[in-house]
């Protein structure tokens, strides 16, 4: 029954939850500075190796774990929430209001998406909530779309009339009625968007726009490493294999949702 | 206040008085509503304002750094194009064998990896190890490979895929059926039935990637070191050089709008049954 497509991915999305939420418990020193282990390749005291400060890598994975988890959970939430509802409402109210946030969607689809967070963080100044703020920014047009659309095809479905006959008032129709019947798209919308939230992140934070140091992105961790790459390649290959992992397995996990939830695609 | 551009220009250790005065002839001391204003007017004549850093007016900034981007975009596309189109076809025609497969492992490897780690281990491969290439900066069209890979490979997944669900939905179409039936050979169905009537959706998708090649250009221009106007964008940011900023933004912006409203207008040219009303 079950496929290693499934088990994989998210054994290692596991792993990555995990982690990130049970990081500061474990005995780790991201921030230990040991100047005689600068740039050493990996070993049985630090699996990963060390930096240029002479950090064991591994610990900092760990945190950047934490980092990256923090910052997807967050903008996904905030996105699908205000996504959700701005699009459910546009859709069923329609008229001017529709109209205005039709064409707000579209300025913001003019603009390509990272470029937008990239300008954004950079004004709001660097720091992790600010790259929550401006990925959600960025972020919620898309589920706006969806719900939008998702709600005009299922205003007219018979239950709906049929709650409208019954008398039943907006909210109670929007969360009873609509609501559930979104879930299925949102959620295959929402996972692909870890991935990308996640490229997005460690992209900001490759560029000094995301976390500050000390704290570890594994974006920042490739940036610290790309100016030691021909002595301590390790560096940039242990957080770009991490990155590379975590996008890789939501992106299969998605596939995989997708073609279970989807029903167009079973011809 | 973080942020502030005459902080970042005169460095922690100035007067009060200095920073009020270089304020004043930046004419940050004015209203914000008056500031937007006046850049509105100016912008309307063409005029994108000076540099805050450098006092350079942007155009001649931008003119300077849009060939660079230009260069690398349209490389990165046709790398990516010339990787995506056969690819694609080759997956849908070999539908579920091992062709198909990998080229999807190749597509879904293409999406999960990002510019700063493909641009960073080309170097490490192609520059340090062999030195087939220069590390990074714009001097020759050698230096030009490293970067246009970056981009081109990550938009060559997109489109591969895209490409190969095209090509699987006209395939079955009449049109191929009756072009078999008459005994055309394989390459002039795949040719010239199949492609060109793909060749509709995939410029759509090449049309609305433009906005991530843009993207991406930011990144990869930052990882080579490549003079455009991607690594201006995050220089400028860093320097708090807020008008150069917005006049990155608008730029990019707008020829993502404006290609895609070409691409609208191609496909009349490339498909005789649209047609708009003028």
């Amino acid at each position: 029954m079950f496929k290693y497509q499934i088990i994989i991915p998210a054994s290692l999305l596991i792993i990555w939850l995990l982690l990130a939420v049970f990081g500061p418990w474990l005995p780790l020193q991201p921030n230990q500075i040991n100047l005689p282990f600068i740039l050493q390749p990996a070993s049985t005291t630090a699996w990963l190796g060390y930096d240029d400060l002479g950090r064991p890598i591994l610990d900092r994975l760990i945190m950047g774990a934490r980092t990256s988890f923090f910052v997807a959970f967050w903008v996904i939430l905030l996105s699908l929430f205000i996504g959700t509802l701005i699009g459910m409402i546009s859709g069923w109210i329609g008229g001017y209001i529709d109209l205005f946030i039709v064409r707000l969607i579209d300025i913001f689809l003019a603009f390509p998406g990272i470029l937008l967070a990239i300008a954004l963080s950079g004004l709001l100044g660097p720091g992790i909530e600010n790259v929550v703020l401006a990925l959600s920014v960025v972020g919620w047009v898309g589920f706006a779309r969806l719900a939008r659309a998702q709600t005009l095809s299922l205003k007219h479905r018979e239950h709906v009339l049929a709650a409208l006959a019954l008398g039943a008032k907006t909210p109670r129709i929007l969360r009873y009625h609509i609501l559930p019947l979104l879930m299925a798209p949102m959620t295959i919308e929402a996972t692909f968007g870890i991935a990308s939230v996640v490229i997005a992140e460690a992209g900001l934070s490759f560029l000094g726009l995301g976390v500050q140091p000390p704290a570890a992105s594994w974006g920042s961790m490739i940036r610290d490493g790309t100016r030691y790459m021909l002595v301590a390649p390790h560096m940039v290959l242990a957080p770009g294999m991490v990155l590379i992992l975590v996008v890789l397995s939501v992106n299969l996990l998605g596939d995989q949702l997708r073609d279970k939830l989807d029903v167009k695609s079973h011809h | 206040m973080p942020g502030d551009p005459v902080q970042v220009m005169l460095g922690e250790s100035a007067t009060l008085a200095d920073q009020a005065q270089l304020r004043e002839k930046l004419g940050l001391n004015q209203p914000l509503l008056q500031q937007w204003l006046s850049y509105l007017i100016q912008l309307q004549q063409g005029d994108l304002g000076h540099s805050l850093h450098s006092q350079e007016p942007i155009r001649d900034i931008l003119w300077q750094r849009l060939p660079a981007t230009l260069e690398l975009a349209i490389a990165g596309l046709l790398i990516a194009v010339l990787i995506a189109i056969p690819l694609g076809s080759l997956a849908a025609l070999r539908q579920n064998t091992v062709y198909d497969q990998g080229a999807m492992i190749f597509s879904l490897l293409g999406v999960s990896i990002p510019h700063f780690w493909m641009g960073p281990l080309l170097i490490v491969v192609f520059s340090l190890n062999l030195g087939w290439f220069p590390v990074s900066g714009r001097e020759g069209g050698l230096s030009l490979v490293l970067p246009a890979l970056t981009l081109g490979t990550a938009l060559a997944a997109i489109l591969a895929r895209m490409v190969r669900a095209t090509l699987l939905e006209i395939l079955h179409e009449d049109y191929i059926r009756t072009a078999r039936a008459k005994g055309l050979n394989e390459t002039t169905i795949i040719l010239y039935h199949a492609l060109r009537n793909a060749a509709l959706p995939i410029i759509t998708i090449l049309g609305l990637q433009l906005g991530t090649l843009l993207g991406g250009a930011v990144i990869t221009e930052t990882v080579f070191a490549w003079p455009g106007i991607g690594q201006l964008t995050i220089e400028s940011i860093q320097q708090r050089d807020y008008p150069v900023v917005q006049a990155c933004v608008l730029l990019i912006s707008l020829s993502y709008v404006l290609v895609n409203t070409l691409t609208d207008l191609l496909y009349a040219w490339l498909d005789p049954r649209v047609r708009y009303r003028v």
